[in-house]
């Protein structure tokens, strides 16, 4: 006969929250929480109670008035006329654009140098080690003054190229390089030409069919089919076909000498200030990018490059698909932070004279409006939207080449 | 990171804490310095000497409130802004007063809540051009590059003239005038535009002043002077009677050679009370009944102040004009010490 002692059912105490090892830790997390809770507010109060002395009231109405000012770069339409908010968004566009530019330029010197400074090639080697140490161990704002230094001092102003006996000639009779910027020939769309862009999507999709039908063919039967030269002419003859059959509706608006006795006109006009902070933010990052590469290599064992070797794979191939591929799991992580990087410090594109957000909203509208809290919020509300988007989006991507574990 | 948080937040509320503070007298006095806001570096208007001290026509407000508050024109703490951050300093309570070639505008005056207290330079924005780009007239630009120093009236004027003129532009933002200028003789841009006066002092740094030419139109009024922060009056007004020192002593003939002889008592009531041997009006400022006579004997009057900054001796090399004295033609007057 046993007897059956159930374990004593003690009554809740109020000095088992501190006694009781089950309670304590949530206690004290509770009586931090609060503490926090309490400062914050205390802070958020102090600063609306010293606003209010000063007779200033937190008002976004400011947002609907007319800027005044000008932006040299624009990637919507804007002019003096329009509204702060449409200032906001042209700076917006702007950070937009230099971010997404410098995040694949950053990615494509990052991945040549971290893999360069794993070769076999002690010159090689060592010029990636310079570069990335060199990069990454100065300020990114000395490299972007810098690099915008030496652009407006080495290339001529735009008057070189003015005139109607100029002293320079345009580079192939199509690009300009002056210390305000590149210009290029714009494409002119005319009446015909959605036939052509259209013409060239098909092929595309028609290219993207034709290789997996090889790759598939190659698996099923072994019969290697050609991929190099079917694809180039997929890709390019339907479409020239039709660009003459349309009789030719795409011209080419080239920059023009003439027009201007100040700067050349016609075509599309890349600013310095773009390219300054575009090259800066890239070269700088990918230093850091060429770093987490490497890491990301040197973590894949070495049995599986020999294996690779073993079956016969060239060297190029095992980097391409071997290790590259299982070398990701540890790059995409860090990668995340850099991207980040790149936008976050794109802010100080203003340093060269680029209408970033930083510069239009939190720059220009600040000053003309004194409206600082309110732009500072708004820039901070931006800034963190874009990270977080940005962060979520590579999150997904990382899900998807992560190791799956069943 | 719940920590930065806390100290974000600390950051915040340290900067808006010690705004708002009444009595900025007592502030001052209680210092022992009066932190006053001057441009990061405008020769002629402020700008340290080889020897590190503040010097220029800006400077010299600073001190003369100083002098009359606290007697000693080396009492003042220079704190040198961007045409970014001086409102945001003066309004904070980081500076007492703002002496920054600010022109006076309606939404500064009664959005931002600044009081203007004065007048202390009439200027208007104009167009510094290279020689030998062969421009006659503003109008002629249509299509060049501009460098602007962002965050002033400047940039919104410009917008106007252009557009009003139908002709095309690019605007060059910079943030401080060295790098404008830097861009501008580069060639990054075609023109550099600002103040008149402020183009004046950037030309006379410049290695061959002689190889660029300002063009004719002024395009904008831009009328500079001192502010405070809406709140003070008192504060405001000793900004304001210190300057009005100055511009009267010219009037009167007071110079800093002559103040302490004059102080002695002279035959002319107005003299008397402004330099303080007749009538209480220091008092009634605050301040000592000799305030006004140690403004004028370590500053000087409001025409020494020009002549030594900006006149047409120096470097800078501006006239009078508009700056002269009412009795000479110009828009300089002050009220009456009574």
């Amino acid at each position: 006969m046993t007897i059956m002692t159930e374990p004593p059912k003690e009554a809740f105490r109020l000095s088992m929250l501190i006694n009781d090892t089950r309670y304590r830790s949530l206690t004290f997390q509770a009586i931090a929480a609060i503490a926090l809770a309490l400062i914050i507010f205390y802070l958020a109060n102090n600063v609306a109670t010293n606003l209010a002395k000063l007779g200033l009231n937190i008002d976004f109405s400011f947002l609907g008035a007319q800027a005044g000012y000008d932006i040299n770069q624009t990637l919507i339409p804007y002019s003096s006329q329009s509204t702060n908010l449409s200032a906001a968004f042209v700076g917006i566009l702007n950070t937009l654009l230099v971010a997404f530019l410098a995040c694949i330029t950053a990615t494509i010197f990052g991945v040549l140098a971290g893999v360069l400074r794993l070769s076999n090639n002690w010159l090689v080697r060592k010029l990636m080690s310079f570069y990335v140490e060199i990069f990454r161990n100065i300020p990114v704002l000395i490299w972007i003054l810098m690099i915008y230094g030496v652009m407006t001092i080495s290339l001529s102003g735009p008057k070189a190229y003015l005139g109607a006996e100029p002293s320079k000639e345009l580079f192939l009779g199509l690009f300009a390089f002056t210390n305000r910027g590149i210009y290029v020939p714009a494409p002119i769309w005319g009446p015909g030409s959605m036939v052509v862009v259209v013409t060239f999507i098909l092929s595309v999709i028609a290219v993207i069919a034709y290789r997996r039908y090889a790759t598939n063919l190659l698996y099923r039967t072994g019969k290697l089919l050609p991929t190099g030269l079917p694809t180039i002419a997929i890709l390019l003859i339907p479409t020239i076909f039709m660009f003459f059959v349309m009789g030719q509706p795409i011209g080419l608006d080239l920059p023009d000498p003439l027009a201007n006795r100040f700067n050349l006109r016609g075509g599309l006009q890349i600013g310095a200030p773009l390219i300054a902070i575009w090259f800066a933010l890239s070269i700088y990052t990918g230093a850091f990018i060429a770093e987490n590469v490497r890491a990301g290599i040197q973590a894949v064992s070495k049995g599986q490059t020999e294996a690779a070797a073993a079956l016969g794979l060239r060297s190029a191939r095992i980097m391409s698909l071997v290790v590259l591929p299982q070398a990701l799991r540890v790059i995409i992580p860090p990668l995340i932070s850099q991207y980040l990087n790149i936008t976050k410090n794109s802010s100080l594109a203003i340093l060269v004279g680029y209408a970033d957000v930083t510069a239009t909203l939190g720059g220009i509208t600040l000053n003309q409006t004194g409206r600082a809290i309110e732009c500072i919020l708004l820039l901070m509300l931006f800034y963190l939207i874009i990270s977080l988007t940005i962060s979520s989006v590579i999150n997904v991507y990382n899900n998807s080449i992560k190791l799956k574990e069943r | 990171m719940k920590k930065s948080v806390i100290f974000s937040a600390l950051t915040i509320a340290g900067l808006s804490a010690s705004a708002a503070a009444a009595g900025t007298l007592d502030d001052v006095k209680a210092r022992g310095k009066l932190n006053c806001g001057v441009t990061t570096g405008l020769v002629g208007f402020a700008a340290p000497n080889a020897d590190g001290r503040w010097e220029g026509f800006d400077v010299a407000v600073c001190r003369a409130v100083a002098v009359a508050t606290l007697g000693d024109e080396n009492a003042v703490e220079f704190v040198p802004t961007t045409g970014k951050t001086r409102f945001t300093a003066l309004a904070s309570g980081e500076i007492d007063m703002l002496a920054r070639n600010t022109t006076w505008t309606l939404s500064r005056d009664a959005d931002l809540k600044f009081t203007f207290v004065g007048v202390n330079y009439y200027d208007g924005q104009g167009f510094m051009a290279p020689k030998d780009l062969g421009v006659a007239s503003a109008k002629d630009l249509d299509g060049a590059t501009v460098c602007i120093q962002t965050g002033t009236t400047t940039e919104l004027n410009l917008a106007d003239f252009f557009r009003s003129n139908n002709i095309s532009y690019e605007p060059v933002p910079i943030e401080t005038n060295a790098e404008a200028q830097q861009q501008y003789l580069a060639g990054a841009c075609d023109v550099f535009t600002t103040d008149a006066s402020g183009l004046a002092a950037t030309r006379a740094t410049f290695e061959n002043p002689a190889d660029h030419v300002l063009l004719p139109e002024i395009v904008s009024k831009e009328p500079l002077g001192p502010l405070v922060r809406h709140g003070d009056s008192e504060w405001g007004d000793i900004v304001r009677w210190s300057l009005n020192a100055m511009i009267t002593a010219e009037e009167l003939g007071i110079t800093s050679a002559n103040a302490a002889e004059m102080s002695a008592g002279t035959n002319n009531p107005e003299i008397n009370r402004l330099l303080g041997s007749e009538g209480t009006l220091g008092e009634m400022l605050g301040l000592s009944a000799d305030w006004a006579k140690n403004i004028i004997m370590t500053q000087g009057n409001y025409g020494e102040v020009f002549e030594n900054n900006i006149g047409e001796n120096t470097a800078i090399g501006l006239s009078r004009g508009l700056n002269s004295q009412w009795t000479d033609g110009g828009l300089i007057y002050s009220p009456p010490f009574r």
